[in-house]
């Protein structure tokens, strides 16, 4: 029997309404393509909405040595030069404009004494550089997005997933999607999609992220056949919460750090002067005293080391907690009360006015004041740097018609991202997929549809009703959750990764016999079931991509190769899927860098 | 690490779908410090896989898991199991003032719809010859307020005007009043909604019972600093002949 | 698992609701103070009689227009009243500040809720009788609520004599003087202030009609400091409540002579 279905015509297929995707959606439907987007969840409700500390634009309102070139050169050192200099250059010089575009699309940001918009610290940028609302920036961003966009035409399928891209021979032909609500199938058919799904935070057991990552993108490119770039490194974000255990992994934003907050162990000291990495020697401030000048906007003081890059925070607090000089409940503590030795009292409405929903979210689910008492924190899985390869300029996959924007896409942020670069990415790049995929549109026939494909897919979707008795998805899915924070999580081994890819192994097989009872309408168990597959590609691309780097760099720390090994700085790994199916992985080597970029670096170091 | 004392509790969960429905209960051992979303999380895992509910960030930031917990309008990832009644059991429903979808999930599209219709943000020429413009924090403090907004929609859940009186069709609800008022407070914004509000939103049918203000998890003051501002502004137009005579006399 | 006694998911039957707390114990608290106070007033402004004793005048009759008083701004009684009509002080003023309370928007809310059970309370059920009738204050006749800011004006004027009220409370025959009344009037006085001057329509007038607040530092600080009392609303709404009927008791008390007042100063 025929699987039925619903389509849709459109020439851009933007799936995911993130940042990334709305943003995508509105420069391709501004271009004249008909759009449509769809979405896991509501719109406006997408993971971006999560995002806290700021958007980072070289806009110099704060500090006016600030520009393009340093953000650049902060951009490169973070991501230990294995980003694409070209992205993180278009980065860098366009994000001002996407700020201020936003601004005039009706967000309100914080203001300056002079009214324009304010900046403020992050780790790893030089100078205030994050455009910010309190401690709810994404939030600012995602819904001035939707109201823009829900004026423009565009076509909103909401709680409706991407289950399988379809091709037209080589370039893409749009996708199988279902509907969460009522279970039913609908295909798109499109000239160019653009794919803007976050990222795989649901493949670890701590994680920020929300049940919606789970690495679709990231498996639809792969499957269908474009590369996954730099899976090895994954961010662990230093500050998540620690208690109570139901909410351990939800995220502290930087911006407490940012606002002054300090780290301290079990025994009051501050740690993170203990350990300052060479290339960040020169920016960091040698003592509290110079930190906090930093913080109240010193310019001759450097920043405080709570504030260096996450990669280097979050292994620091590990090494805390593992020397068993962590808190209570297995994290360390950060402390914004403290400020009061400088503020006075002044210090508590200060903190509720700049880390609203940090005051919040500790008030109501730990019961903490973060005004008089300091937080437990630990690191917690945050963000992937790696995903689709993409062309610089126009966010093409290696698949003809298939683009990639904001996390789902590899490239700006190399090894590890600086705090305040992903809303900034989520701008610049998915305007550029929006606009080059809306050109490709334009040049570019219908594709045709290959109903064997659909109904193969359609099948394979349904395949977990047919089945009795089989595998719990959630207990898979916990499983699998337990396996990659325990072998492949924020200190890794080879022992371990071999073990965690016979592990992925065994749990894809067993997934294959996953059941599920009850029907297709809004039947989580299904969802569970179908985004195993997705979370297990993820899990095996990071696993074999760690593998294969045997050095210790950002996001990525090999106990048995501790050091940054110079040869390793030469190549990004790739992952492919072979003909026979099989997960292929290659060294690609980085494109040379032109020689006034080069010379930035220099300048900047 | 202390132990996790856990705690039984017995969850009176809403099952059904747009025809037949019934409330069944869960027994589940809850850890400290849960919320009621995790109890509704550890019974789908283990007992009902098939349990729908909505879901997203479970921080309280995106306003997906809007439910009634107890009878009261809730966030349940911000419900904590140990601040409610020990003895009793928990009863979780979904919404009612909007149609159900399956158990804890409702049908919320009428609130994208109402938002469609609001006249969007229509700025002002640009201030600086940068093409930007300058505001004042204490300006922009007021609409940042009604920006917090995550729109979970408990305040149009609880608003009787829609949840008893079914005027859907005739009133936007607090959110899009709080959409409404950010909008209209908004330094830079030109459009003018005030006619709108009056007639096709309904803005008078609000009789300031406050609910909204009471069950808004990102407590916004919505009554008092987004709706009875609109409806001083609504009755400066149409409803004061001072003003209005004013208006005639010297323009606005 | 189990299957729970089967109620039916939407509450829409008079007080039907699956809150746990107690509800109603506020609407009650609301349904009897108002009902007693307004009793209380619809008695007392058809007496024409107790309402001053030595320097004390109570907030009921102020400012006396006409009437038997020392304190009447136009004389006694004017000739031209119909001598069937009730007379006294209050009746001619006291419409003013029961004015400005009912069409308050804070008591809108609460005796909405206390007396019409519309809604009994927040996610309780509502008897059915409304419907899709429900006007609220869409239409006539509680459209009229918007007539709110001109009580309000008025209101501010009666603040004014109510402040003048307070330093006669001081002259006492031998002098200055401070007694139990005076500080009873206030204390009145300040809470009404505060209220008066923190009601939604003076902010409106202050800076909440306009997008870009006030830039004056006069300005300023009226806007914010209304705001701030704004917020308190309710608390100054419900003890003015209190104190200016206790100050009418208290005068009226004085003057049949059932209690005495005491000298502090």
């Amino acid at each position: 029997m025929a699987h039925g279905y619903e389509r849709h015509d459109c020439e851009v297929l933007v799936i995911g309404a993130g940042g990334a995707g709305l943003r995508a959606a509105i420069e391709a439907s501004a271009a004249g393509a008909r759009t449509a987007v769809v979405m896991k969840s509501l719109l406006g409700k997408a993971h971006t909405v999560m995002a806290e500390g700021g958007m980072a634009a070289a806009l110099a309102h704060v500090d006016d040595r600030d520009s393009w070139k340093v953000h650049f050169a902060d951009t490169m050192r973070g991501g230990q030069y294995l980003n694409q200099w070209r992205m993180a250059e278009i980065h860098a010089k366009e994000a001002p404009e996407r700020v201020r575009e936003l601004e005039a699309w009706g967000a309100l940001f914080d203001r300056t004494a002079d009214g324009r918009i304010l900046q403020r610290n992050f780790g790893g940028h030089r100078y205030p550089r994050l455009a910010h609302v309190g401690d709810r920036t994404g939030l600012e961003m995602i819904r001035t997005l939707q109201d823009h966009g829900v004026h423009q035409g565009i076509d909103f399928h909401m709680e409706t997933t991407a289950f399988r891209l379809l091709k037209d021979g080589e370039r893409i032909a749009g996708a199988l999607c279902y509907e969460r609500e009522r279970g039913r199938f609908v295909v798109f058919r499109a000239r160019a999609v653009v794919l803007a799904t976050g990222g795989i935070g649901r493949a670890y057991r701590i994680t920020s992220n929300s049940w919606e990552y789970t690495g679709d993108g990231h498996a639809l490119a792969y499957h269908a056949g474009a590369s996954l770039m730099d899976m090895e490194f994954v961010q662990f974000h230093p500050t998540g919460m620690v208690w109570p255990p139901s909410v351990r992994g939800v995220l502290v934003t930087e911006g407490v750090r940012g606002e002054g907050g300090v780290l301290r162990n079990r025994d009051g000291h501050r740690f993170m002067f203990d350990d300052i990495p060479e290339n960040y020697r020169n920016q960091t401030a040698t003592d509290p005293d110079e930190g906090w000048r930093y913080v109240i906007g010193d310019k001759n003081a450097r920043r405080p080391p709570e504030l260096l890059t996450r990669d280097h925070v979050a292994r620091c607090i590990n090494r805390e907690i593992k020397a068993g000089r962590g808190s209570p409940h297995g994290g360390v503590y950060l402390d914004i009360a403290w400020i009061r030795e400088k503020l006075g009292d002044a210090a508590r409405e200060h903190i509720r006015r700049k880390l609203p929903s940090m005051y919040h979210q500790f008030k109501q689910l730990a019961g903490i004041d973060i005004t008089v008492e300091p937080m437990e924190v630990g690191p917690t899985v945050h963000y992937i740097m790696g995903g689709v390869r993409v062309d610089p300029e126009t966010q093409m996959s290696d698949v003809p018609g298939l683009f990639a924007a904001g996390e789902v896409a590899a490239g700006l942020h190399g090894a590890n991202r600086l705090g305040g670069n992903s809303l900034s990415d989520l701008l610049v790049f998915g305007r550029r997929a929006g606009l080059y995929a809306a050109q490709y549109a334009r040049s570019v026939s219908d594709p045709t549809l290959d109903e064997d494909d659909i109904q193969r897919a359609a099948a394979e979707a349904l395949a977990p009703f047919e089945r009795d008795g089989g595998e719990n998805p959630y207990a898979l899915q916990r499983e699998l959750q337990d396996l990659m924070q325990d072998l492949v999580g924020i200190v890794r081994t080879e022992a371990e990764l071999l073990r965690a890819l016979e592990g992925i192994a065994r749990l894809r097989e067993r997934a294959r016999n996953v059941s599920v009872g009850g029907n297709r309408e809004y039947n989580p168990g299904w969802h569970t079931a179908l985004d195993l597959e997705p979370l297990l590609t993820v899990s095996e691309a990071i696993t074999r991509a760690a593998l294969e780097r045997k050095e210790s760099r950002g996001g990525h720390f090999r106990d048995d190769y501790p050091n940054k090994d110079p040869q390793y700085g030469a190549f990004n790994l790739v992952v492919r899927k072979a003909a026979d199916g099989t997960m292929q992985l290659e060294r690609r080597p980085l494109a040379p860098m032109p020689e006034e970029l080069t010379r930035i670096i220099e300048e900047q170091k | 690490m202390t132990a996790h004392p856990t705690r039984r509790v017995t969850l009176r969960i809403w099952r059904g779908d747009r025809n037949d429905g019934r409330f069944v209960d869960y027994v589940a051992d809850v850890d400290e410090g849960m919320v009621v979303l995790d109890a509704v999380h550890l019974v789908q895992a283990t007992q009902a896989p098939d349990l729908a509910v909505r879901w997203n960030c479970k921080a309280g930031k995106c306003g997906s898991c809007s439910a009634e917990v107890n009878g009261m309008p809730r966030l349940m990832c911000m419900t904590r199991i140990d601040q409610l009644p020990a003895d009793e059991p928990i009863t979780v429903e979904p919404m009612a003032a909007f149609p159900l979808v399956r158990d804890l999930v409702t049908d919320v599209r009428w609130n994208y719809e109402v938002k469609k219709k609001i006249r969007p943000f229509r700025p002002r020429k640009p201030d600086a010859a940068d093409g930007t413009w300058r505001m004042d924090q204490e300006d922009v403090d007021r609409v940042q307020e009604f920006r917090k907004c995550i729109e979970c929609f408990l305040c149009q859940n609880v608003c009787h005007v829609l949840r008893d009186h079914d005027k859907h069709a005739e009133f936007i609800g607090p959110r899009f009043f709080v959409y409404a008022a950010a909008l209209e407070m908004h330094p830079l914004d030109t459009e003018d909604r005030l006619a709108d509000l009056r007639h096709r939103d309904g803005i008078g049918y609000c009789n300031i019972t406050k609910c909204c203000t009471v069950v808004c998890p990102e407590h916004i003051t919505i009554t008092d600093n987004a709706i009875i501002p609109l409806k001083e502004r609504v009755a400066d137009r149409f409803y004061d002949p001072i003003r209005r005579a004013l208006r005639v006399l010297f323009g606005d | 698992m189990s299957e729970a006694a089967g109620a039916p998911r939407r509450l829409r039957v008079f007080l039907e609701t699956r809150r746990t707390d107690s509800w109603w114990a506020f609407q009650l608290f609301t349904l009897l103070v108002l009902t007693a106070f307004v009793a209380y007033a619809t008695q007392r402004v058809f007496v024409d009689a107790h309402y001053e004793w030595g320097p004390y005048l109570s907030p009921f009759y102020s400012p006396v227009l006409f009437g038997d008083s020392r304190h009447a701004l136009f004389g006694p009684k004017p000739e031209w009243w119909p001598s069937w009509a009730p007379f006294s002080p209050a009746l001619l003023i006291l419409a003013i500040p029961a004015g400005f309370r009912f069409t308050c928007y804070y008591y809108r809310g609460a005796y909405y809720k206390a007396f019409w059970a519309d809604p009994p309370a927040c996610a309780v059920g509502e008897p059915g009788l409304r419907g899709r009738r429900f006007r609220g204050e869409h239409r006539w006749p509680l459209i009229l609520q918007n007539v709110h800011r001109y009580f309000l004006y008025l209101s501010v004027v009666v603040v004014g004599f109510l402040a003048y009220d307070v330093y006669l409370a001081t002259q006492f025959e031998d002098g200055f003087g401070i007694g139990v009344g005076t500080v009873l009037f206030a204390v009145n006085i300040v809470l009404i202030a505060g209220y008066t001057f923190g009601c939604h329509s003076m902010r409106h007038l202050l800076g909440g009609r306009r997008d870009v607040l006030p830039k004056s530092a006069i300005g300023r600080a009226c806007y914010q400091g209304c705001s701030r009392l704004n917020r308190r609303h309710m608390l100054f709404a419900w003890l003015s409540l209190f104190t200016v009927w206790s100050c009418d008791v208290y005068v009226r008390l004085l003057s049949m002579g059932v209690i005495r007042d005491i000298r502090i100063l």
